[in-house]
């Protein structure tokens, strides 16, 4: 059983052509090899997947993609402009020491988009409110936060 | 994860109408963070998957100014009850029940009518709504029928949901004035944990913020099914309210449960943390009827 969705992902209006039962992870993985989403758990436990759905942080191995219809998705790969450079919070993740073995990297940095996107002056408590659903197994969590705190002194450039 | 036609309803009666269509080969899902790892671990196999999203009355969350009823269709994401100021301010224990629900990529979809149909004994949702005397408003084949949330849970994992009966929102009736109201998830960690015991305490005072006239106090993990402490409220209800009557309620209340041991902790240990949380939670109730005047 196959359904044909429209949404938006990175800015760019898609259609495709999903199976009922596929995940959103699944879609954009396998499907539409977007490989920067990974996928750890697959049941909601680890967040290595997260990408964001209308603004809102989304567990995509818990969200049908069926279900994106008429929405607007983010993933890691809409982050960097179109020239390469990247998104004040990958520099940061980079320049801080937010990334080791870099698995869990992807779906940090989208918790943390979705925070900043909405609350640019995130205070310590929210941004590990924030990302608590995201495991870190180098247990690297002390840069993490300092990495997401660090953006708000970057200004908001974008070089 | 074996392949089903998604079914999008718009009503609630159009959703049961396709039930009844499919009734051995469909499923219900709300938000999907329960469903969707049943159906990935083969526990739920259905053909049809009907979706309640697009039922509009089912999320949508408002207090009758003229009644001061709250309904929380069944719907409403934990995340949407978190961020109203309405339940942060007049609902403090759904508030804290509904922050430490899995995380926060769990609470932007995941549902209150899920939480509490999916019936784990662990549920942190169902506790603050039978504290504050919820009522379930259920939507099946023969039509409409309320019970109080708590007579919702027949054992683990079961409901007294009947086949094509959707549990179409909650109804909390007005709260007196002097009432404070709070839980807490007692566990190893806040974030995606499943708590080693729930605590919801709910007290009432009359005028002279003295005497207490209504008491609930409500207990996850502690049976096989959320459970009221009604010899605790009891002892609490028109006595003076002070830290020894909450001590001797708690040591009530641990009686009263019928924990055990699990993975996640002993038994013993479970009746302590209601012992000392009942008197803590029971003196915050008391601090929030405070500053509330």
């Amino acid at each position: 059983m196959a359904t044909n969705i429209s949404f938006i992902l990175n800015g760019d209006e898609i259609s495709y052509e999903v199976k009922d039962h596929w995940t959103l992870s699944h879609l954009l993985r396998e499907e539409m090899g977007l490989i920067g989403t990974k996928e750890g758990c697959g049941n909601g436990e680890c967040g290595a997947c997260t990408v964001i759905v209308d603004k809102l942080a989304v567990n995509s191995c818990l969200y049908l993609a069926i279900e994106v219809e008429g929405k607007i998705v983010e993933t890691i790969e809409g982050l960097a402009s179109t020239s390469g450079a990247l998104h004040p919070i990958q520099q940061s993740f980079v320049k801080n020491g937010g990334i080791q073995c870099g698995f869990c990297s992807p779906g940090m940095i989208m918790s943390s988009k979705a925070l900043l996107d909405k609350n640019p002056d995130a205070n310590h408590e929210e941004i590990k409110h924030a990302l608590a659903g995201n495991i870190c197994r180098c247990t690297g969590y002390v840069q993490i936060l300092e990495s997401v705190e660090a953006v708000k002194n970057m200004g908001g450039q974008n070089e | 994860m074996k392949a089903f036609k998604y079914l999008s309803p718009k009503t609630v009666e159009e959703a049961i109408a396709f039930h009844g269509q499919h009734s051995e080969t469909s499923k219900f899902i709300g938000g999907g963070t329960d469903v969707i790892v049943k159906l990935k671990e083969g526990w739920m196999e259905p053909d049809f998957l009907i979706s309640l999203k697009k039922i509009e009355e089912m999320s949508e969350l408002h207090k009758n100014e003229a009644t001061q009823e709250l309904s929380i269709g069944a719907m409403v994401t934990h995340a949407t009850l978190e961020k109203s100021l309405m339940i942060q301010n007049d609902y403090p224990i759904i508030y804290d029940a509904v922050s430490n629900i899995g995380s926060l990529q769990v609470r932007n979809v995941g549902t209150i009518g899920g939480n509490l149909i999916n019936a784990v004994p662990s549920a942190d949702g169902a506790i603050p709504l039978i504290a504050l005397d919820g009522v379930a408003l259920l939507h099946g084949p023969d039509g409409e029928r309320s019970c109080d949330v708590k007579d919702i849970f027949v054992a683990p994992y079961k409901t007294i949901l009947k086949p094509g009966e959707i549990l179409k929102k909650i109804a909390i009736p007005p709260q007196a004035s002097n009432t404070g109201s709070a839980y807490i998830k007692f566990g190893r960690r806040a974030a995606m944990e499943l708590p080693l015991i729930g605590i919801g305490v709910l007290l009432t005072l009359d005028e002279t913020k003295e005497i207490c006239i209504k008491a609930r106090i409500c207990l996850g993990v502690a049976a096989p099914v959320p459970m009221r402490a009604f010899g605790a409220e009891k002892l609490l209800v028109g006595k003076k309210i002070n830290e020894e009557i909450l001590i001797e309620a708690g040591k009530i209340a641990a009686d009263e449960s019928k924990v055990r041991d699990s993975v996640r902790g002993k038994a013993w240990h479970r009746k302590e943390m209601i012992r000392v949380h009942v008197r803590r939670i029971g003196l915050k109730c008391l601090e929030i009827i405070k500053n509330n005047s």
